[in-house]
């Protein structure tokens, strides 16, 4: 019951919105009230699965291996949260962005779609079910991703497109192979069906399948180059929810993946991940010192922060599972928050491209002050959540003796340090080239509300999150431990271990 | 286009293929057929429909907008999983309110229930998303110039 409400609630409010599209009324309250029934339900969820450990729910009634099973463990329940609270931030600030001809069109079906997608992926425990999932999010990215059309956004579509079915192709042949060489597509199957295949190249052929197709998806290093070429062109609020979302189910299922079925210590894997991770977080972050404009720095650094996120995954301790844990929590709220701000920024300057905006510091302090916040949080500075993010990642790399890949870590951290310091000299420092014409651009007390709201809620969620780190840490050691110790997860899938 | 013998063709093909598109639904349930293969079926009649009169026409028929259909298909489809969801045991169980063990031992009844409006949903989202593209094609060779898409 529980389980399916994410996805139904969102399917449900897609439904609804499209219905009433020629009503603008009638379809933001019901994108709005939809987005916090998503809210409550994943709360909901969450608890459940707090108090009883993870929890399997069979589609249809038919059990595994038969039938499509959903389930929670600690980390899919968290990702369900942090997505619906994107939801609502994302709502709320598409109020004050989006046009009426974007609504009617279907921006808020389209929304609502791409969370069903999300949650399902969170959720499935089926690896072609989680296929499906992805195909429902790419889809409804992509009408999102165009929704406009204007040229720059139909550009970066093709690529985004392009690159992503071909991920998800090579997905659909690792998912052949599998079922070939085990007979089941359940994960919790898999967990012993995986080890028990004889032949060593089946296993590595698959798992480098798998890494490539959420590799693309993830945005990882070399296979990134969709995500500065996409982001920057749709809707800021599009910006905002696709940094939060569509990179994270790519993380989360290789998380998945080499944690329950596939073994991530195979010598090559750990070796091939811990590069991938290396490069990705420094080219990333080089990309991103290089732009000029505000959405296309915050994309690119996109990049290198998924890094972080496989290292915790490459090193594979406890403890920097819960690194790769926090840092996926700590990137969504934080980037989508730092779109959502330079969308404001864009707004009250006129211009995305740096060197032709400034003064906001004299015009509009309040809003330094709410980039500041996020931005030292994603540098990594007590007491935001960023600093323990980083340095549960760091501190994993140091105990396990991979110093070196530390120090990348902590030096990609001083390169962000300078992207953001960009953003926050030419921005906010420096006069406006243009002061007479800036003036110009105000926005209404309305429309302002609408967009801060969302800002200051994800500010003093990653503040929050930074003060009050302990009982979340606490509830990501466990989610760790599901993760490492996968009988329980087995359990809850299949009724006893095999 | 202006073909009498399309035309004139379309009148009797174009039942004739949602009649059969019907008959695969329904032959769906329990032999090869079903809501994907009937909708594209049906899709097929309204695009001979709509190349013989005109896509206005067509959708005048149909009196719904394709993207309608389509999400009204999606709503039968989720309704159909719901229904398992509160009255019986498991999101998408199959349901049959006419349906049960009969007194000999053997089942008696009507098999319709929610695995049938699945169905329809089904065959509702094809019929609906296929013409939604299909009538945005045949948009673009109508206005080149335009390139926005209004339903």
């Amino acid at each position: 019951m529980l389980l399916t409400a994410p996805i139904i609630i969102s399917f449900l409010t897609a439904i609804a919105c499209f219905l009433a599209r020629h009503d603008r009324v009638a379809q933001r309250w019901l994108s709005l009230l939809g987005s916090i029934a998503l809210l409550i339900a994943s709360f909901l969820l969450a608890a459940e699965v707090i108090r009883h450990g993870p929890i399997a729910a069979a589609m249809g009634g038919w059990l595994p291996p038969f039938g499509i099973v959903l389930v929670a463990d600690l980390f899919a329940v968290s990702m369900v949260v942090i997505s619906a609270i994107i939801a609502v931030t994302t709502t709320i600030y598409s109020f004050g962005e989006v046009t009426d001809g974007e609504e009617r069109f279907g921006f808020h079906t389209l929304l609502h779609s791409l969370l069903a997608g999300g949650c399902g992926a969170f959720l499935t425990g089926d690896i072609f079910n989680l296929y499906v999932w992805f195909e429902v999010m790419l889809i409804a990215s992509f009408g999102l991703l165009i929704l406009g059309g204007r040229k720059e956004q139909i550009d970066g579509a093709v690529k985004y497109v392009v690159l992503n079915l071909i991920s998800t192709i090579a997905f659909l042949t690792g998912i052949g192979l599998i079922y070939g060489a085990t007979g089941t597509l359940n994960m919790a199957e898999l967990r012993d069906a995986i080890p028990a295949i004889e032949n060593d190249t089946v296993v590595l052929t698959t798992a480098v399948i798998f890494l490539f197709g959420f590799g693309v998806k993830a945005a990882l290093f070399p296979v990134f180059f969709w995500l500065p070429a996409s982001y920057h062109t749709p809707a800021v609020v599009v910006s905002s929810l696709f940094t939060a979302l569509m990179t994270k189910v790519g993380v989360y299922a290789l998380i998945r993946f080499f944690t329950l079925m596939y073994d991530t210590q195979m010598p090559q894997m750990q070796t091939m991940l811990l590069i991938i991770a290396a490069f990705t977080m420094v080219v990333g972050v080089l990309g991103a010192a290089a732009q000029n404009s505000i959405r296309r720095i915050l994309a690119f650094h996109s990049v290198s922060q998924i890094g972080y996120i496989l290292l915790g995954l490459a090193i594979f301790t406890p403890l920097a599972l819960v690194g790769a844990i926090f840092f996926i929590i700590h990137h969504i709220v934080v980037k989508a928050n730092l779109f959502l701000v330079g969308g404001v920024m864009t707004r009250l300057t006129g211009s995305e491209d740096l060197a032709k905006i400034g003064g906001l510091w004299r015009r509009t302090p309040w809003l330094a002050v709410l980039f500041l916040l996020p931005a030292l949080s994603l540098a990594g500075l007590p007491p935001f959540f960023g600093f323990w993010a980083k340095l549960v990642v760091i501190q994993a790399s140091f105990e396990a003796d991979a110093y070196l890949y530390g120090f990348i870590a902590l030096f990609v951290g001083l390169l962000t340090m300078y992207s953001m310091s960009k953003i926050w000299m030419e921005g906010f420092w420096k006069a406006h080239p243009n002061p007479s014409g800036a003036a110009a651009l105000s926005l209404s007390r309305n429309e302002l509300a609408l967009l801060v709201a969302p800002i200051v809620l994800l500010t003093v969620a990653t503040t929050a999150l930074g003060l009050f780190a302990s009982p979340f840490f606490d509830i990501a050691v466990q989610a760790a431990a599901q993760l490492t110790e996968t009988d329980a997860y087995v359990r809850a899938v299949l009724g006893t271990l095999p | 286009m202006n073909s009498i013998i399309l035309t004139a063709a379309a009148r009797i093909l174009t039942p004739l293929m949602i009649a059969f598109s019907l008959f695969i639904l329904l032959r769906g349930h329990n032999e090869p057929g079903g809501g994907f293969i009937g909708g594209l079926v049906g899709a097929t009649g309204f695009a001979l429909y709509a190349k013989a009169t005109s896509v206005k026409e067509t959708i005048r028929a149909l009196r719904l907008q394709p993207p309608t259909i389509a999400v009204l298909g999606l709503g039968a489809a989720l309704l159909a999983g719901m229904w398992g969801q509160f009255f019986g045991d498991a999101f998408l169980q199959g349901m049959w309110p006419f349906y049960g063990p009969g007194p000999d031992g053997g089942t008696v009844g009507l098999p319709v229930g929610s695995v049938l409006l699945f169905d329809i949903g089904v065959y509702l989202v094809v019929i609906g998303s296929v013409l939604t593209i299909l009538f945005a094609l045949e948009d673009d060779v109508a206005h080149p110039d335009r390139l926005d898409i209004e339903d």
